[in-house]
């Protein structure tokens, strides 16, 4: 089912790298069997590559997410990460959300370590201040570590939700949405940063997204999924160079790998 | 809506009333002359028989007399320290039942599916009511005061608590997860804080609710407090006593109010509720 149709056929950046993210015939159904939210899928992350997931609402790509976190088991199919079977949420698993969701009562650098404190405990936590530091330099928040997380705007919250994901310096990072609820210029700029954040730690990263052109600027493979029961109908390879820019975006290259998929959405969509 | 503005400009000036603009000390000392002027409009030309009204003077004499006995820790401070303690253990006592309750509610399927569907059924009920029995059980003295208080004040605080463990979104709680949080990590880290704004309303309803308590068990049950005063003073017609009693009734009541607010100010600074006395300290 899985069939890869990248039109030059070169492997993209990081192809034929060691696969740190498997997952073999995953499925998923609710409801003793009688719900089928995702048919048998299998997902290859490679090394330091980018890959996302697209589909229309309720395709099940949450679920898939659920799963890769450990959060939801499957019904059927391994999940194995460096090596080792996924039995529930591991600390080598960063993840991020639509919202930033951090804690108001915290500040930054304590919403920061907050993965390390409920790990390792309090002492742990404060001795992670100074990679959190670190992070935060990377992100562009230097200077806010001790504001309260109600008082920064939706971009600043953002990337200390990226600080809060890398801090435990996770081998995979997966990202719902991360950027959706920003407005188009925020969410423009933080996919650029996120790119940089991405290449500067050669990150293994899965996002989730409903822009297909989000989709196709930031990854080096998308996968397409389609509704009811949910299922990858397509994994595409995105042949550009990196890092990519926003100019690229009105390139004819660019534009036809977003036709592509917007074809296989839409096919997908009436099936 | 016109304006003095050079000709041939349009200019359109926000219209605000004359009592809008009335600043906020001054509207209420003004109201407060008003009713007192009334209160003796009434009195002088005998429109309401003084028993049932006496004059702002004779109220004010009382006050003061009041005061004295207070300050000079006459009988009355003594009734005062009875209804305080009453107050402050029946506080006490919905706190410690009010949280295990509104987290086995909020926090437990049991809880919600077992013991819910009981608190709703007796928090209907006119928990006054209940004072006859809390008497014949705990007798005349102090107990079946602070009972009676620290039932009426059990509730709100269980609603405001499981209220509360249910006001985080989703993402926290996914969040939560996949950082591998155990229950109790999450309920101290995450639920719990979250929901403190729930809380601190229930709280704040409690705290007035406490107060009603003690004072109706002490109307009923006699006792040496406040209450007791009040219902003494009533029954010889001495309204004047009435009124400066409750005055200082309502300053216990009062105090114990701001605490639970000053306490929220520094628990939820965070919280929009509170965050426009807060901004000016960032």
């Amino acid at each position: 089912m899985a069939s890869p149709t990248g039109p030059t056929g070169t492997p993209p950046t990081g192809r034929d790298a060691r696969p740190v993210y498997e997952l073999r015939g995953v499925s998923k159904t609710y409801g003793q069997g009688r719900i089928e939210a995702l048919k048998p899928v299998d997902v290859t992350l490679t090394e330091g590559s980018f890959s996302s997931v697209i589909g229309p609402s309720g395709c099940g790509k949450s679920t898939l997410l659920k799963i890769m976190a450990g959060v939801v088991p499957p019904t059927s199919g391994r999940v194995v990460l460096d090596g080792t079977p996924v039995t529930g949420p591991r600390r080598d698993i960063g993840m991020m959300f639509q919202q930033a969701t951090l804690f108001p009562w915290r500040t930054t650098i304590e919403n920061i370590v907050l993965p390390i404190e409920i790990r390792d405990g309090r002492a742990a936590a404060r001795a992670a201040h100074a990679d959190a530091r670190e992070i935060l330099e990377l992100v562009g928040l230097k200077g806010f570590e001790t504001v309260y997380s109600h008082q920064l705007s939706g971009g600043m919250a953002q990337r200390a939700a990226i600080c809060r994901m890398l801090i435990t310096r996770p081998q995979v990072l997966l990202l719902d949405e991360p950027f959706s609820a920003l407005d188009e210029i925020s969410r423009d700029f933080m996919n650029l940063e996120l790119q940089r954040i991405c290449m500067s730690r050669s990150a293994t990263a899965l996002l989730i997204t409903h822009s297909i052109s989000e989709a196709v600027f930031l990854s080096d493979r998308v996968h397409v999924m389609s509704s009811r029961p949910g299922s990858i109908i397509a994994e595409i390879d995105i042949d550009l160079p990196r890092p990519r820019t926003t100019d690229m975006m009105v390139s004819p290259a660019f534009g036809a790998y977003v036709q592509q998929i917007r074809s296989l959405l839409d096919k997908g969509a009436f099936q | 809506m016109s304006s003095t503005a050079p000709e041939g400009d349009t200019v359109w000036t926000e219209h605000v009333s004359l009592i809008d603009r009335i600043p906020r000390s001054v509207a209420m000392v003004g109201l407060l002359v008003a009713v007192v002027a009334l209160w003796q409009f009434v009195h002088s030309f005998g429109i309401v028989s003084p028993i049932i009204l006496p004059s702002p003077g004779e109220t004010w004499a009382d006050i003061q007399l009041v005061a004295r006995n207070l300050l000079s820790g006459g009988y009355m401070l003594k009734a005062l320290w009875i209804t305080t303690q009453e107050v402050l253990l029946g506080f006490l006592f919905a706190m410690a039942i009010g949280f295990s309750l509104g987290i086995l509610v909020g926090e437990t399927a049991f809880g919600e599916r077992a013991v819910l569907p009981y608190l709703v059924a007796i928090d209907t009920m006119p928990k006054v009511a209940f004072a006859p029995l809390f008497l014949a059980w705990l007798g005349f003295g102090i107990a079946s005061k602070v009972a009676l208080a620290a039932f009426i004040a059990t509730f709100p605080i269980v609603v405001g608590t499981a209220a509360g463990l249910h006001a985080h979104d989703e993402n926290a709680r996914m969040l939560f997860k996949t950082m591998g949080a155990s229950r109790w990590q999450t309920l101290f880290k995450m639920k719990l804080p979250t929901g403190l704004p729930h809380i601190f309303t229930g709280l704040k309803i409690a705290a007035v609710g406490v107060m009603a308590g003690a004072i109706t068990a002490e109307f009923l049950g006699g006792g040496k407090g406040f209450g007791e005063l009040i219902r003494v003073a009533a029954s010889q017609l001495q309204t004047p006593r009435v009124f400066s009693l409750i005055l200082y009734l309502s300053l216990l009541g009062f105090t114990l109010f701001w605490v639970v607010v000053l306490v929220e100010r520094r628990l939820v600074f965070w919280h929009r509720s509170t965050i426009s006395e807060t901004a000016g300290l960032a």
